[in-house]
């Protein structure tokens, strides 16, 4: 009774060889993560101080540390979002909520779609022309968090109507159903039930528009500056440009430096990252739902 | 029971016979999705102040005739209707209809309950506050009137001390009642519920199927079921339809009992459905 047939060992043996590789890929996937981190950490660690955190660089970036380019990058991601989630979230409330499903709509969602695939550089070419040379914006805070906004939109666009769309149609209907308006019941029942998943959206850009650099170097970030910038229409340093100055383009840099600015820029995405979601729990809770 | 219904039914029934007073009536109402022809030629008048159900296969209308009544359809874009519904004397189909103003008088019941993620009491009120300008609320004046909705549904007593709860943790048979509950505010003179007890258990249903047949008289109420049993118990007046065509519409009690179309003897006898 009960005793394993011949070809019952044989499915084991080979449901045992499936569960070793499927394994195996996940500790590959992970393991170059945790390496990257703990390099970072241990060589980088010993860098991060008060000093470096809000000193200027100095003895042409070989010592020093790394305010301006703090300071330029979170500007750069403050003045982005500012621009791209109002933009993006208008764009797909739209999307979802108003515009009807023809060969128009279904243009629009592939065109945004392969927006989130053109290179990066590509975006800084764009910005270079649209930002910097048609509209005069010069190379400045501006024009790169602008271009940043742009290649980013995507995410944003995609993230919220996918949110807005996981709102139950019985609750529109409900809605409607009282005499609400197409937009009290966005305002009163879309909205508030789709933010979570558009912060979360945001929080994928933010993550992405700090590390960003190709986008910014044409269009607004500074290789040095010995001053800050004083309005969104002057340079900035940033993190992500500084790391690879000091990384290939500055003799004589000290070894942990460079480990220590992408240390810090890590800890600036996890950061943001973890105040977005302290903040979409808050509203969540806040509404009950 | 049932026959003690059944006989309250009967005089109900004479009494809403002597009035033509009729709150919707559709005429020669034929509707197309897209290429599909879902509604053929349909006429029905509704009467006002009582219960009518309306009954059928799946896929023959039913849900589409009363979902044009208060144009939650028009959403799917590719809805086109020729014809003519008119309620409370407006035809509703004419351009010039303002959708809010309509569907404030022809209140919704959905098939799952479908209380908004809020409290209670703002769930009671969101119709009301949608319609009342923000400066003119008074907070007295929205208790009362989120205690006479709650009352008119059978409701207060169970909720009265937790009025700040979250809808969506009451019971199924407790939302769709709040549900309800929810129209009143905003006064409608039509009700219009959309199987509003298939997602209920029988217990449920039967609380459901009493206070349908409590707020009779105070509203027109058009009820959509798959259940042959919940049609003849609830309702006054009832009509069959078939492959998007109204083939009879009668008092339930002589429905039931001689129905005059072959169609609507093997429905009601379950040879179909």
């Amino acid at each position: 009774m009960f005793t394993a047939t011949q070809r019952d060992l044989k499915n084991l043996r080979v449901e045992g060889r499936y569960r070793f590789v499927f394994m195996a890929m996940t500790v590959l996937l992970v393991l170059p993560v945790l390496i990257i981190l703990a390099l970072l950490v241990v060589r980088g660690g010993p860098v991060l101080s008060a000093e470096f955190l809000f000193e200027f660089p100095k003895n042409g970036m070989t010592a020093g540390g790394v305010f301006p380019a703090l300071l330029g990058t979170i500007i750069l991601v403050i003045v982005a979002l500012l621009a791209s989630v109002p933009l993006g979230v208008a764009a797909a409330v739209y999307l979802s909520e108003y515009a009807a499903d023809n060969w128009l709509t279904r243009t629009i969602n592939l065109a945004i779609i392969n927006l989130a695939g053109v290179p990066s550089i590509v975006h800084a070419l764009f910005g270079v022309g649209a930002f910097v040379v048609f509209f005069k914006f010069g190379t400045s805070i501006l024009a790169a968090s602008l271009t940043l906004a742009i290649m980013t939109l995507p995410v944003v666009i995609v993230a919220t109507r996918e949110s807005l769309q996981a709102v139950p149609q019985a609750f529109r209907e409900a809605c409607w159903s009282l005499g609400a308006t197409r937009w009290q019941t966005i305002r009163a029942v879309v909205l508030p039930n789709a933010v979570s998943g558009i912060l979360t959206g945001v929080i994928l850009e933010v993550s992405r528009t700090a590390g960003e650099t190709a986008p910014i170097m044409f269009t607004g970030a500074a290789f040095f500056l010995p001053f800050l910038p004083e309005s969104v229409f002057d340079q900035t340093m940033a993190l992500s440009l500084h790391l690879f100055v000091i990384s290939t383009q500055v003799p004589g840099v000290p070894e942990g430096l460079p480990y220590g600015v992408a240390l810090l820029l890590i800890i600036i995405v996890l950061v943001m990252n973890a105040l977005s979601i302290g903040l979409r729990t808050y509203l969540r809770g806040k509404k009950k739902w | 029971m049932e026959q003690g219904v059944g006989m309250e039914n009967q005089a109900v029934n004479d009494a809403a016979g002597n009035s033509d007073d009729v709150a919707i009536r559709v005429q020669q109402l034929s509707l197309w999705y897209g290429t599909f022809q879902a509604l053929f030629d349909v006429d029905f008048d509704v009467k006002r102040g009582i219960i009518t159900s309306l009954i059928g296969p799946s896929g023959c209308g039913k849900s589409t005739l009363l979902r044009t009544v208060n144009r939650i359809n028009d959403r799917l874009g590719y809805v086109r209707t020729t014809g003519s519904v008119e309620v409370l004397g407006k035809n509703i189909l004419d351009e010039d209809v303002a959708l809010p103003q309509l569907r404030k008088e022809v209140g919704m019941v959905f098939q799952r309950p479908n209380p908004f993620p809020l409290s209670i009491r703002d769930n009671v009120l969101f119709g009301y506050n949608l319609h009342e300008a923000s400066g003119r609320r008074d907070k007295g004046n929205e208790d009362d009137l989120a205690e006479a909705a709650l009352r008119k549904v059978l409701l207060w007593d169970e909720v009265k001390d937790r009025l700040d709860q979250k809808a969506t943790e009451l019971s199924l048979e407790e939302q769709q009642k709040l549900c309800i509950a929810r129209l009143i505010p905003v006064k409608p003179q039509v009700l219009l519920m959309d199987e509003p007890c298939s997602a209920l258990d029988p217990a449920a249903t039967e609380a459901i199927e009493e206070l349908i047949w409590e707020l009779r008289g105070q509203f027109t109420i058009l009820i959509v079921t798959h259940n042959m049993a919940q049609a003849r118990r609830a309702s006054d007046e009832c009509a069959f339809m078939l492959m998007g065509k109204m083939v009879e519409h009668g008092q339930t009690s002589e429905m039931f009992v001689t129905p005059e179309h072959k169609e609507t003897a093997d429905y009601i006898e379950g040879r179909y459905g």
